[in-house]
């Protein structure tokens, strides 16, 4: 497993402390798993996602990661609408593992209120509570 | 000096899928006369003929002797699986339960054609309850987690009853895997209870959280890192304060028989696994038989039918307005039934004191023998098994993985692996008492060797098993795009 | 003790090393407050020969002897048995093995389960097969909570008033804690599931239809088809006679969504009811839906083919209280067993025997209906069959019981009470024109 100053963290993504990353562009939030969370699951073999058109609140569990050993859920860093989920993880779950922030993207939203984006962490506070 | 180790050369045969070896025509049945007119079906009914294998007797004879020689068994070898009781598994009781009588019997024969096997369902119930130190069983549970899930369905038609249902369960961190499912398929949510250092649970920790929303607690004593809990008592008396109630995870009875009775220490509830304690064979994964004992206070509760007797006559009784309900289609799985009872008679009471006795004579002794070998992370006497891990292999990249498949080289069945949770990369031991000294100086002595293979030679761990049918598969690509059927 | 191995040198050298000084020194963790005083209270133990002469006189208060003629079905069935079956299963590599957690040593178990899984989507039309359930009534309850989880939005389950009065009680016990609830379709006069009535039910997550029958009737399952998909909920189906897809059009051709049924046909002898086998198979979409264990197909690191346990993580011991259900074992060594029975007797041998089964049950119910029995009920059946009795049938049953024990049908009252005198009958490969012959006589 990866030590902490390995990650792959972007800077222009935020983070929630179950490990989910969101990336707003618009009002449309693409979301994903980050670096450490697929590191900790190990080789992925499914990803259950939401259909589009669920509405979720923030925080709310909308769909789970699976390796071989574990199954881990996700939780939604903000409120909204699903409008598209990443068809491609059906028959390719090892692009969490591969490129979590751009191939193995999973679920975008349409935003219901941008500003709880503002309430997610930035690389630096998720390090730190990492580092805990 | 290493004594010679049972797992050695042998010639490994290949066995294709059955179908493969399927040639049209071929049939190894001898079918009955025909010796009344046909009657053909309408043809809008019928549909085509299921695509079965066509094999004379001996491709059939051939093909699963060829696949049973892939296996490990507890008649092959030691089989020391954690939390499993793999025992020996006593011929004499295949050959009772083979009795025509028993294996003709049809379950809707009516009580009075049936007296035999009433009788002995009523008899193994009592001597189960002696056992346990409880009022009632029942049988009808098909294996433990059905067990489990019958004892919880008690638990909430008890709170029904009493007018108030409850919404929690606690549920300590070295209960077994299944407890928490059967909690939530009767709603339950689970509260996790984190065991203290010793390894135990104590009761100021139960104290600060149950509260007349919980509807009880699961406890497995001996629990899952193979201790006793020592505050058992007391707890009880804790959860009862608060009008809840005591479920006990009887799947480690096999270190406790003749020494603790479960129901007379204020457990409620309690399920057994015949085919752990009570030398029923595992068969690959079952059928098991999960009795669920109660006391008088939750009686009324369990599931119909119950064998009555009156005077030297048995029967079955529907009628108890309390019960759950029914749980098999049937009366539970009679033929493993006959197993335990056999093993019961041929026991005794001094039998199953003696089982328990060398049961956890055998596991302290492993425990003591290879504590300077693996980490020992619970170092206190044990019952019926001991939980190490690889701790002290980390440095040299070595897992507890690795070490289970170098056994397999070796000619042992790996322990459990990484359960309980409790201990990160767990190797959990469970001789059971019918391993004698001999073979277990064996396994001890592999485990030491492989341990020393970890510093000198590590990749034939990483690398291991390299004698068995195949060699580790890839449970990855299995999981991804899964082949379920040929 | 003869399974016991330890000699008194054993047992000292071992608490030596142990570091205790006698056998009950070792249970000192365990407050004496909690120890048994007293011993336990059994029979003395009993030798060999001993239990033979026992277990013997049990087994011979059951009238289940040599000469037993067994017209009796009701979900457990009188079929033949080949010699080989129990040989081959009792194989102790086999039968002495854990659930197949190590694959490397567990291939013979993996690959019978894997042929098994393929032999029952064969039989049944359907994508994928679990490894097995402990019956069928419970498999059924399994399929109801499936239909339960996916449909969120209903409550209910809707279920044939013909589907097995022990399994609709099974569901009835799972569902009691969940808040949910089964709806009974009732039955028409024909004996068929109210098709009608099924099309009046609303918020209903599934529909759960026997076939054939409890009576022995074949549904009409294309019709039940049509309403499911009409109401969006899941079409499950069940059976307890295996051996009717020899020769039935199977339930994935009417396009089931979840099929639960009982093996024990299989090769399995009927032992009081248990252990049968619980088979469960869903179509590909519901895959990760089903309880219960999977083998799937893999490659080891050499490349060479193999078998594991997969898609273990919707099981109980990663998922635990989030599991699909807390099926843990399941009937692995009774799955085996009807591998190795589908093997034996073949594509040849199950058309044969279905169709012998159909062949001497419409040769029964004749014999019975020209003895003075009232044929109710018209639909076609396949082994099992309904029939009103002459007033005085009950006594002459009792009688060819105790004359000849011959097992002339089950009495149906009890199940349902307005069918006084009327008997369920079972006619299976086994029983012979000469025994129905006699049996007509003796009733006449």
């Amino acid at each position: 497993m990866k030590d902490i100053n390995e990650l792959n963290l972007p800077e222009d993504v935020k983070y929630t402390k179950d490990h989910e990353w969101a990336k707003a562009d618009g009002d449309t939030v693409t979301i994903g798993i980050n670096d450490y969370a697929q590191d900790q699951l190990g080789e992925i073999v499914f990803v259950e996602m939401p259909a589009v058109g669920d509405s979720f609140s923030a925080e709310d569990e909308f769909g789970s990661v699976e390796s071989v050993k574990a199954v881990s859920e996700m939780y939604m860093p903000i409120s909204g609408e699903i409008v598209a989920i990443n068809e491609d993880l059906e028959d390719a779950p090892e692009n969490v593992n591969e490129d979590c922030y751009q191939s193995g993207w999973i679920i975008k939203v349409k935003a219901s209120d941008l500003s709880e984006m503002d309430a997610l962490m930035d690389k630096a506070a998720y390090l730190e509570m990492l580092k805990g | 000096m290493m004594t010679q180790r049972p797992g050695t050369k042998g010639l490994i045969f290949n066995e294709p899928n059955v179908w493969d070896k399927s040639r049209e025509g071929r049939c190894a049945i001898s079918l009955p006369k025909a010796d009344v007119k046909r009657s053909p079906l309408d043809p809008a009914l019928t549909g085509d003929t299921p695509d079965l294998p066509q094999l004379s007797e001996l491709d059939v004879v051939r093909h699963y002797t060829r696949l049973s020689q892939w296996n490990f068994g507890v008649d092959s070898g030691m089989y020391p699986l954690g939390s499993c009781t793999m025992k020996y598994n006593p011929k004499t009781n295949e050959v009772q339960a083979a009795r025509q009588g028993f294996a003709g019997a049809h379950p809707l024969a009516g009580d009075e054609c049936s007296q035999g096997a009433l009788r002995l369902m009523y008899d193994l119930e009592r001597s189960l309850a002696e056992i346990t130190g409880f009022d009632a069983v029942t049988l009808q549970p098909a294996a433990g987690a059905h067990g489990e899930l019958t004892g919880m369905l008690i638990i909430h038609a008890y709170h029904a009853k009493q007018g108030r249902q409850r919404s929690k369960i606690l549920i300590p961190d070295t209960a077994h895997g299944t407890n928490p499912a059967s909690a939530t398929l009767c709603g339950y949510k689970s509260v996790n209870l984190k065991s203290g250092p010793k390894g135990i649970l104590e009761p100021e920790a139960v104290a600060a959280i149950m509260d007349e929303e919980t509807a009880g607690i699961m406890i497995t004593n001996p629990n899952t890192l193979g201790l006793f809990e020592e505050n058992i008592k007391e707890i009880c008396e804790i959860v009862h304060a608060k009008g809840g109630l005591v479920y006990g995870d009887g799947a480690n009875m096999n270190a406790i028989m003749g020494v603790v009775k479960p129901g007379k220490v204020g457990i409620d509830v309690l399920h057994l696994n015949l085919h752990k304690t009570f030398s029923t064979p595992h068969g690959g994964g079952g059928p098991g038989s999960g009795p669920v004992a109660v006391n008088e206070k939750l009686t009324p509760f369990l599931p119909v039918p119950r064998v009555e007797k009156e005077l030297d006559t048995f029967k079955f009784v529907t009628d108890c307005p309390d019960s759950i309900g029914r749980l098999h289609t049937f009366y539970g799985h009679f033929g493993v039934m006959i197993k335990a009872y056999a093993y019961i008679l041929a026991m005794g009471a001094q039998g199953l004191l003696d089982a328990s006795r060398l049961a956890v004579l055998n596991a302290n002794y492993i425990k003591e023998s290879l504590k300077e070998t693996l980490n020992l992370p619970y170092d206190r006497p044990c019952m019926h098994e001991c939980v190490f891990n690889d701790a002290k292999q980390q440095e040299y990249h070595i897992s507890t993985m690795d070490m289970a498949k170098r056994l397999l080289d070796y000619g042992f069945h790996p322990p459990t692996v990484y359960f309980p949770l409790v201990v990160d990369g767990a190797f959990m031991v469970e001789p059971t008492e019918t391993e004698s000294k001999e073979d277990i100086d064996q396994f001890i002595d592999a485990v030491k060797a492989i341990a020393k293979e970890a510093q000198t030679d590590p990749e034939k761990l990483t690398s291991a098993p390299v004698l068995p049918k195949v060699t580790r598969l890839d449970e990855v690509a299995a999981a991804r795009k899964p082949c379920l059927r040929g | 003790m003869r399974y016991l191995p330890h000699t008194q040198e054993d047992i000292q050298k071992m608490l030596a090393v142990a570091g205790a000084g006698s056998l009950d020194d070792l249970f000192k963790t365990i407050p004496d407050a909690v120890k048994v005083k007293d011993g336990l209270n059994l029979p003395e133990p009993m030798s060999e020969w001993e239990l033979n002469d026992y277990m013997e006189k049990l087994a011979s208060e059951n009238i289940a002897c040599k000469g037993y003629t067994c017209l009796l079905g009701a979900g457990s069935y009188d079929h033949y048995i080949p010699a080989i079956i129990p040989y081959l299963v009792s194989r102790s590599e086999f039968a002495t093995a854990y659930t197949p957690y190590q694959p490397e040593v567990s291939q013979g178990t993996l690959q019978g389960i894997y042929e098994f899984q393929t032999m029952v989507t064969d039989l049944l039309g359907m994508d994928i097969a679990t490894a097995s359930h402990y019956d069928c009534g419970t498999a059924l309850a399994e399929c109801a909570l499936i239909a339960l989880r996916k449909n969120r939005k209903a409550d209910k389950i809707a279920v044939s008033d013909l589907v097995h009065p022990s399994h609709r009680q099974i569901i009835d016990t799972y569902l009691k804690p969940t808040g949910y609830e089964m709806v009974l379709i009732p039955h028409t006069k024909d004996g068929l599931t109210d098709i009608a009535t099924l099309e009046t039910m609303d918020g209903i997550a599934g529909v759960a239809v026997q076939s054939p029958n409890f009576f022995g009737h074949i549904e009409d399952l294309a019709a039940v088809k049509k309403i499911a998909d009409a109401k969006k909920c899941l079409f499950i189906t069940s059976f307890t006679e295996a051996l009717a897809w020899g020769i039935l059009k199977n339930p994935g051709s009417f396009g089931a969504d979840l099929v639960a049924g009982e093996g024990q046909s299989l090769g399995i002898a009927k032992t009081f009811g248990g252990p049968g086998l619980g088979l469960l198979a869903g179509t590909s979409k519901l895959m990760r839906d089903l309880p219960g264990r999977l083998v799937g197909r893999a490659k080891d690191s050499n490349g060479d083919d193999g078998y594991v346990l997969t898609l273990s993580t919707r099981e109980q011991h990663i998922r635990r209280e989030r599991a699909s259900s807390n099926i843990c074992s399941n009937n692995g060594l009774n799955a085996m067993t009807a591998a190795m029975y589908l093997s034996t007797i073949g594509k040849v041998g199950i058309r044969e025997i279905a169709q012998l089964n159909h062949d001497k049950a419409m040769y029964l119910k004749s014999a019975l209906t020209g003895a003075g029995f009232e044929p109710v009920f018209d639909p076609p059946f396949f082994n099992e069959f309904v029939m009103k009795a002459p007033e005085n049938f009950k006594q002459k049953r009792t009688d060819l019981i105790n004359r000849h024990c011959l097992f002339a049908g089950l009495d149906l009252a009890p199940y349902y009470p307005e069918l006084i005198d009327h008997y369920l009958f079972c006619a299976t490969e086994k029983v012979s024109k000469q025994q129905m012959d006699q049996l007509a006589k003796e009733v006449a």
